[in-house]
Order: structure tokens, then sequence, then C-alpha cells
């Protein structure tokens, strides 16, 4: 019986069924639980983007981020070139993040520009709106940028004003636990509400600092503490801000919505 | 040989012979994951699912593999399991999963998971490899609560996540100790976990593999 057991066609065959049968387990199990992930996937991301908003609180139960989501916060889809809101796509279904992977829906960024490391910036982005009484009340940004391990994924929300900020935040990085991972310390991100992000003369004066910030300083109300052991994290937060809010991101499309242009 | 009963299966693995603390096996996610008592959990309860139901479907077709391809017909096996756990997670238990990232990934690699495979449930039935499998597992599982609770406890000043020693931070009187936070000081506390255990059962005591040479003075050595 062993030498049967142990003969080629008896291994090819027993190889090729356990192979078959776990590869119809796998799919089933994959195929069955797609739906499901998908959901929980857009349902941390609204999760997260609410509470970088300022509303509601992290124990709401599922149900009820989708309600206050879908009551309170309208996707918006914007031509990065122009800086204008745009139809051209359904903010509800684009997916900048896949758009950014496609040469026909992004374009490369020169390595001057490309101070975030994200190497192929989207046409269009999809921002989220606030609005009360008709009036923009937090308008809420997408942001991604490179820090020391991985790409960080984030979002800040910024008062009717446009320059205040209600809260920064980041939903998925691979950073080091403890140290750069500390992007998601409540402590830390609790700095930013009331920032502001441009100076008297307009310019863009947000920025992450390394040590301490000095509450003397000037430009206080500008700055954020960097994370101690994170130097390049800290960095890259600062980048990716100067970059999605200056000329090659979003700051057309603020200029212009501050005008009541866009 | 005669064959262990169920109840020995499952349950020597947790003292007399512990994965992690006889074997020495699946240290590397015992470190990572036990900082705090949830992710913990959820690793115990995956692992303990996996190891289980690997050596029933191993046991099941233990005859049938040729002996030639039976590591990568177990390895076919438990991956595939690992994978449906992950799946799983996902869909049921996203911002766990999202903790946890590679490491359910990596119970594949897990020697518990493969050691019971290859050692027991090649040789024994189906049932009772299952039970062998589940018995090690909360062997594992053992280890990775009781790191789970110090670490956190003592580490952040909490359990599961609600607060039961006030940190300094918050406006309390202790100031947590953040090593236990990182993943080396699972090492010590597994270290005093096994020096613990070798006191209580002293026939865990390994024999000393080599015999130090006893000093010599400068002058003999030449």
């Amino acid at each position: 019986m062993s030498s049967q057991k142990e003969s080629t066609t008896r291994t090819l065959v027993v190889a090729l069924l356990v192979c078959l049968v776990c590869s119809v387990f796998v799919a089933g199990a994959a195929v069955a639980l797609k739906p499901t992930q998908v959901d929980n996937r857009l349902l941390d991301k609204q999760r997260s983007i609410l509470a970088i908003a300022g509303l509601g609180d992290p124990s709401m139960s599922s149900a009820q981020v989708k309600e206050m989501f879908n009551g309170t916060i309208s996707a918006k889809l914007v031509d990065l070139q122009t800086g204008k809101f745009s139809d051209a796509k359904d903010p509800v279904t684009f997916d900048p993040l896949k758009a950014s992977k496609d040469p026909q829906t992004s374009s490369a960024l020169p390595g001057s520009q490309d101070i975030a490391s994200i190497k192929r910036l989207e046409h269009y982005s999809t921002v989220y709106v606030v609005e009360k009484d008709g009036e923009l009340d937090t308008l809420i940004l997408p942001v991604r940028g490179y820090g020391l391990w991985s790409t960080l994924y984030g979002f800040i929300a910024v008062k009717g004003d446009l320059n205040t900020v209600v809260g920064m935040g980041f939903y998925q990085h691979g950073e080091t636990p403890g140290l750069g991972g500390e992007v998601d310390n409540p402590k830390w991100k609790g700095q930013w509400p009331g920032k502001t992000l441009f100076d008297d003369s307009g310019k863009l004066a947000v920025q992450v600092v390394k040590g301490g910030v000095d509450p003397q300083s000037p430009r206080a109300e500008h700055q954020v503490d960097g994370l101690a052991g994170a130097t390049l994290t800290s960095n890259g937060v600062d980048h990716l801000l100067k970059f999605w809010l200056g000329q090659n991101g979003f700051g057309p499309f603020i200029a212009n919505l501050r005008a009541g242009e866009a | 040989m005669s064959q262990p009963t169920i109840k020995e299966v499952l349950l020597n693995p947790i003292f007399n012979n512990n994965p992690i603390g006889l074997q020495i096996l699946g240290i590397c996610s015992a470190l990572a994951v036990t900082s705090n008592l949830k992710t913990a959990l959820v690793m115990s309860a995956a692992l303990t699912l996996v190891t289980g139901f690997s050596n029933l479907f191993i046991s099941m077709i233990r005859s049938q593999i040729p002996g030639s391809i039976r590591m990568i017909v177990q390895m076919v096996i438990i991956a595939s399991l690992v994978i449906v756990v992950d799946q799983l997670l996902k869909a049921y238990a996203f911002s766990l999963s999202k903790q946890l990232s590679v490491f359910v990934g990596l119970i594949i690699t897990n020697c518990i998971v493969m050691g019971r495979a290859e050692a027991f449930a090649m040789q024994n039935p189906p049932v009772l490899s299952f039970f062998d499998g589940i018995g090690n597992g909360l062997g594992y599982s053992a280890m990775l609560i009781a790191l789970g609770i110090i670490r956190e406890l003592f580490g952040a000043g909490k359990l599961m996540g609600y607060e039961i020693i006030p940190v300094v931070n918050d406006g309390g009187w202790y100031q947590p100790n953040g090593m236990l936070l990182l993943p080396p000081s699972a090492f010590f506390l597994i270290g005093l976990f096994i020096w613990g255990i070798r006191v209580w059962k002293k026939d865990q005591l390994e024999k000393p593999s080599f015999k130090m040479a006893p000093q010599v003075s400068s002058k003999e050595a030449y």
C-alpha cells in the first residue's frame, strides 16, 4: 500500500485535490464576505470623517454613523486643476485614490513639486462639506503623504472661514506604533482644533515644529508640536499639509471658494 | 504508545506542556499583539480556531497524504484557514483587524500550528487531533491573556480600554510604565512566567545541554 501511496500519480492527484478544495473554500469565503467588508471600510472612513469634523462621538453605532453622515455631510467633486466644483463624475462612487493610480485620470508630479511624495496626483478629488442654513459650515479635505514607512491617509477639517482648523486625523497609516503611530493619539490630535492655516497676509503658515511650540511666538497659532521620537513622521505630516493646502493641491480651490467663485 | 484521552490533550498544554512556556514556540506574535487585552483575545481566538481545524482536516486526510509532499499539503490547509479567519475579521471586526494588521496573516507561519499538525495530527484520529489543536491554542491563549492583562493594566492603566487605575496624564495618581507597551517587555514577562512555571512544576526543568568548564587562571591557558 505504501508504495502505491508514494507513487508520482498519486502524489499529483492528492496535491491537485487539496489545492482545488482549498481554493474553492477560500474563494467562497472571500466572495461571500466581500460586501460586508466594503461596507465596513466605508463605515470606517465615514466614522473618521465625522470624528475629524468634530461631529458625533466615537461610541456611536454603525447605524447612527450612517444616519449622521448622510444627514449632515455631502460629498462634492472638485477639479484640482481649475480649483472649482465639478459634475464630471459622481462624487459618491468616485474613488480619488484609485484615480491617482491610473495614468488616464491622474498626472505624474515632478520631483520638485512632490513634497508629500505621493508620485501621482489625480485630476479630480472628493471633498466633504457640512452646510448650515445654506452657508458652508465645515469643509473636509482629504490629505495624504509619505511618513517614515508608509503613506498616511487622512482628512483635515476647516471652519467656514476656510482658515480655522476643526480637526485633523489619519484613518490609515503604517507608522511605528508608539512613535510615529502617535499621530493617532487623541492628545496630539487635540492640538489641531483652533489652529489657523493662513497668516494675515494670506500665506500658508501651518507647520509641525520639532521640539515644542513656543506659546509666546507670534506664529504659535499656526504651529503644532512634532511627535517626540518620530521626526520623519512629523515632517511627513508637515509636508503633506503644505502640499494639499498649497498651489498644487487644494490651494486654488480654497482661493476660489473664498472669492465665491467655486 | 498508549492513546492520550481528550481531556489530556485539551488540558495538558495549558500548564504542563505550554506551547510558549515549555516548547518556546510562537513567541513573535506573543510579543506583538499583547500590548492590550482586546487584540490578545482576538489573536488567541483566531489561533485556537486555526490550530483546531487545521489539525482536524489534516488528520482526516492523513492516510492519503504522500510523505514527500506532506509539509506542503499541511501548509496549504493552514494557509486557507488563516485567510478565511482574516476575511471574517475584516468583515465582522474591522477596527480590530486593523490593529492586528499583518499578525493574523502571520498565523500561517506560527510554529505552534505547523508543529501540532506535524507532531500530532499526522499520527492521531481526527477528533482527538481537533482537541489537541484547541488545547494548544488554549495554552497559547493563556499566556497571551496573562501578558495582555499585565501589559495593558500597568502600561496604560486600563483593561479592554476601560480605565482601572487612573493615570497621571488624565489627572490620576498612577505613572504608567511605558516600557510595558513596547514589545521587548513581553520578553521579560515571558521569561518570568517560564521561571514561575518551572519553579511550580519541577519536571519542566531542562537538563543543561553542556557544562561550563571551571575557571582557569591565565597561566594555564597557554
